[in-house]
């Protein structure tokens, strides 16, 4: 059986990945798919220690963030189509009307 | 138990004049604010005189206790009205003449800016002054005390455009707040001793603690000395009397009111009141007796050498405080309140005469362009001649029989205090005859229309004043002639004897000692000193007029110093104003203020300023910097927990 702490250093790989790869990055959709990493790296702890601990509650946390996680992706691609037709840009740099 | 006579009313009418008039009567007419002002006062007078109607059925002390104040512990001040015979002779005196002033100022303030404001603050002052003579307790008497002193300052700078006046108001005030400090301290040994500010309560226990040996005369001396301090600060007594002189600055029914009827008495009202304590400290009573004394002698001096007519006539207040000082000191206190309610009478009069004089000439104060009055201002004339022969001592006015009273008092107790009396007599004929000769005899020295006066209204030959100022005077001038008589086989001393008899048995013991002829003799050596002092006055302002120049240049430097009253004020300036000032501006002003509080917030605005200059570099707008400040964040608090254990 694979020990939980594999299990919690990939998650926080991955939950790593996705910070960097959310603060470094400035094409929208790839920010995008870095929240979704980080939520998914969160999950797999979830999951891990729902296995571990022989506890559901993890697992049934893990479907409400996945829920949230496809809400959240219909919105924000909503919004980064909005942006996109009407900056005609992925950048979030220039997306900057709002600043001073 | 005698049926309340709501005694609140007495003072709380004038409280109501003044709300309305200082609240709405900017919006009144003048005949307005004059009825609401005149109906208040002569509503409190007729309450007062129905109350001295009653005044023989009633339990005397009469106390009406309105509501409980202060209560902690054992210790509880209530709001009330203490009534008994000295409280009715000053509620007389304070309503009375009050109402007479006001009617007075009505024409003399009509042409004046500020109608409300004035009539509010004289309505204001009537509350405060009738709060002190009606409170049963120090501190309700306090409040009073206070307040006269606000009303006093008001109205000191009541034309408070001119610096003058200005001034004067604050100095009034800061010279009164020496005094009421010594008064506030007397109120706190009280309270540690006697644990009570009740005048019942206060007096029984002095006189209980005495008994017992838990109270020392020490303590009562010290009492009563601090008391004196108030006093002299209020009633304007030497060292605290400077700033009665340029309170003048007023109009001149505030004047006479305030500085010289009423509030300028509270003094002698208060150590009369407290006659129990004063005459447990004999110390004290000296002190009392040596300061109204050399007072009384210091203040007539000065009053010789002053040319403006309302400064003698200041001059000459203090000087008559001094009596009534002296009277008390020597435990003479029904002689004091006596010669309190004639001076309130003559003084009043003489100030409100010496206004209607002013307004005759168009403003003008001094006297050596006036002169020859007599036959513009006829009635003025006559009244201010009674007060003139009132306040010399002659008889058979009312000054010299309350003078007279004093002067004997004063003589059975100590021989000097008589002479230097005498001598003050003597002084205040010749300055009140002086007054009396360079305002109405010889040629009238004004000129015609004088534009160059602070001129109130458009002005020919002296003229006049309205009846509303002239019947005041008149009925002023009756009671400066009769109101002696009261005093007459002492019935005004028998009428307040209850009050006083827990002290010395004036009334009874003492006239035997020395006998009639002694006191008849003594009578005439007065009146002889008062002649003197017209006759002198008569000699040197109305026979030769230009003898009193050759005697001033020939006395020189002391005249001089009696011109400039003495240098006290300059002396005073030097010794404490300037240092004070000049503190204030060095280490108060320049090290503390600048150097410590200014200091204090500039420099934790400044290290605020660089601090929040190195951290305003993370507000950098950009996003994702945020976020990566988030994270570090995170990280942070992640790795304190594993630190320290995640529990």
């Amino acid at each position: 059986m694979v020990p939980l702490s594999y299990y919690l250093v990939l998650s926080g790989i991955l939950f790593a990945c996705g910070v960097i790869g959310f603060l470094i990055k400035r094409n929208i959709i790839t920010i995008f798919m870095s929240i979704e990493l980080m939520l998914n790296g969160v999950n797999l702890s979830f999951v891990a220690f729902a296995a571990h601990w022989q506890r559901l509650s993890g697992q049934i946390f893990v479907f409400f963030v996945m829920v949230v996680a496809a809400a959240e992706a219909a919105v924000g691609l909503g919004i980064i189509i909005a942006v996109f037709r009407t900056r005609e840009t992925l950048n979030v740099d220039q997306v900057n009307l709002l600043k001073l | 138990m005698t049926p309340s006579l709501h005694l609140w009313l007495i003072a709380v009418l004038p409280l109501i004049g003044a709300a309305i008039n200082g609240l709405l009567g900017r919006r009144f007419s003048r005949q307005t604010v004059a009825a609401i002002a005149l109906g208040f006062c002569g509503a409190t007078f007729v309450w007062v005189l129905f109350v001295a109607a009653r005044f023989s059925s009633l339990e005397i002390p009469h106390v009406e206790i309105v509501a409980p104040w202060i209560r902690s512990g054992g210790f509880l001040v209530n709001f009330e009205m203490y009534l008994d015979q000295l409280t009715l002779v000053m509620a007389l005196v304070v309503t009375g003449v009050g109402f007479l002033i006001h009617i007075y100022s009505i024409g003399y303030m009509w042409e004046e800016g500020g109608f409300y404001r004035f009539f509010s603050y004289l309505n204001l002052f009537m509350f405060f002054m009738l709060t002190l003579v009606l409170a049963g307790n120090y501190l309700q008497m306090f409040i009073g005390w206070e307040g006269v002193g606000l009303a006093s300052y008001l109205l000191i700078g009541f034309w408070f455009t001119k610096d003058a006046a200005a001034a004067a108001g604050k100095k009034a005030f800061i010279v009164n707040r020496i005094g009421d400090f010594g008064f506030l301290i007397a109120l706190f040994l009280m309270i540690k001793h006697f644990g009570s500010l009740d005048f019942l309560q206060v007096f029984g226990r002095v006189e209980s603690g005495l008994e017992q040996g838990t109270v020392s005369v020490g303590l009562l001396t010290t009492i009563g000395i601090l008391l004196m301090v108030g006093a002299a600060g209020k009633s304007a007594q030497i060292p605290l009397y400077v700033w009665l002189p340029d309170a003048m600055e007023g109009p001149t029914p505030v004047s006479a009111l305030i500085h010289a009827a009423t509030m300028v008495t509270a003094g002698v009202y208060m150590v009369a009141r407290s006659h129990l304590i004063f005459n447990h400290a004999p110390d004290a009573l000296t002190v009392v007796a040596v300061v109204g004394t050399l007072t009384a002698l210091y203040a007539a001096t000065i009053g010789i050498a002053q040319t403006d007519i309302k400064k003698v006539l200041a001059y000459s207040t203090i000087s008559q405080l001094g009596y009534m000082f002296m009277a008390c000191g020597v435990a003479a206190y029904s002689a004091g309140i006596f010669h309190l309610m004639t001076h309130a009478f003559f003084k009043g009069l003489l100030f409100l005469a010496a206004g209607s004089v002013i307004h005759a000439v168009g403003g003008n104060q001094d006297m050596r362009s006036m002169g020859g009055l007599k036959h513009y201002i006829p009635v003025t004339f006559w009244t201010m001649t009674a007060g003139t022969l009132a306040i010399a001592g002659i008889p058979p006015l009312a000054g010299f029989f309350s003078k007279d009273e004093i002067l004997w008092q004063a003589y059975q107790s100590n021989g000097a205090y008589w002479f230097l009396g005498v001598v003050t007599a003597f002084l205040t004929a010749f300055y009140m005859f002086r007054l009396w000769y360079m305002t109405f005899f010889g040629e009238y020295r004004g000129g015609a229309a004088g534009p160059g006066h602070d001129d109130r209204h458009g002005h020919g030959a002296p003229h006049e004043s309205p009846n509303l100022m002239l019947v005041p005077l008149i009925i002023l001038a009756v009671l400066s002639v009769v109101g002696g008589w009261i005093g007459i086989q002492g019935v005004f001393e028998h009428f307040l004897a209850p009050v006083f008899n827990g002290g010395k048995a004036l009334a009874e013991a003492t006239p035997e000692a020395a006998g009639h002829g002694t006191e008849f003799l003594l009578m005439a050596l007065s009146v002889t000193a008062a002649g003197l002092g017209w006759y002198l006055a008569h000699v040197l302002y109305y026979r030769r007029p230009e003898l009193p120049a050759r005697i001033a240049v020939a006395l020189g430097e002391f005249y001089q110093a009696v011109v400039h009253k003495y240098y006290v004020d300059e002396i005073y300036a030097a010794l404490f104003v300037r240092p004070l000032v000049d503190g204030s501006t060095r280490i108060l002003w320049h090290g503390v203020d600048q150097g410590v509080i200014d200091a204090a917030v500039n420099d934790s605005a400044q290290g605020a300023r660089h601090v929040s200059d190195a951290a305003r570099h993370m507000q950098s707008g950009n996003l994702r910097s945020y976020a990566g400040w988030v994270a570090a964040g995170g990280a942070v608090v992640i790795a304190y927990m594993i630190w320290m254990g995640v529990r």
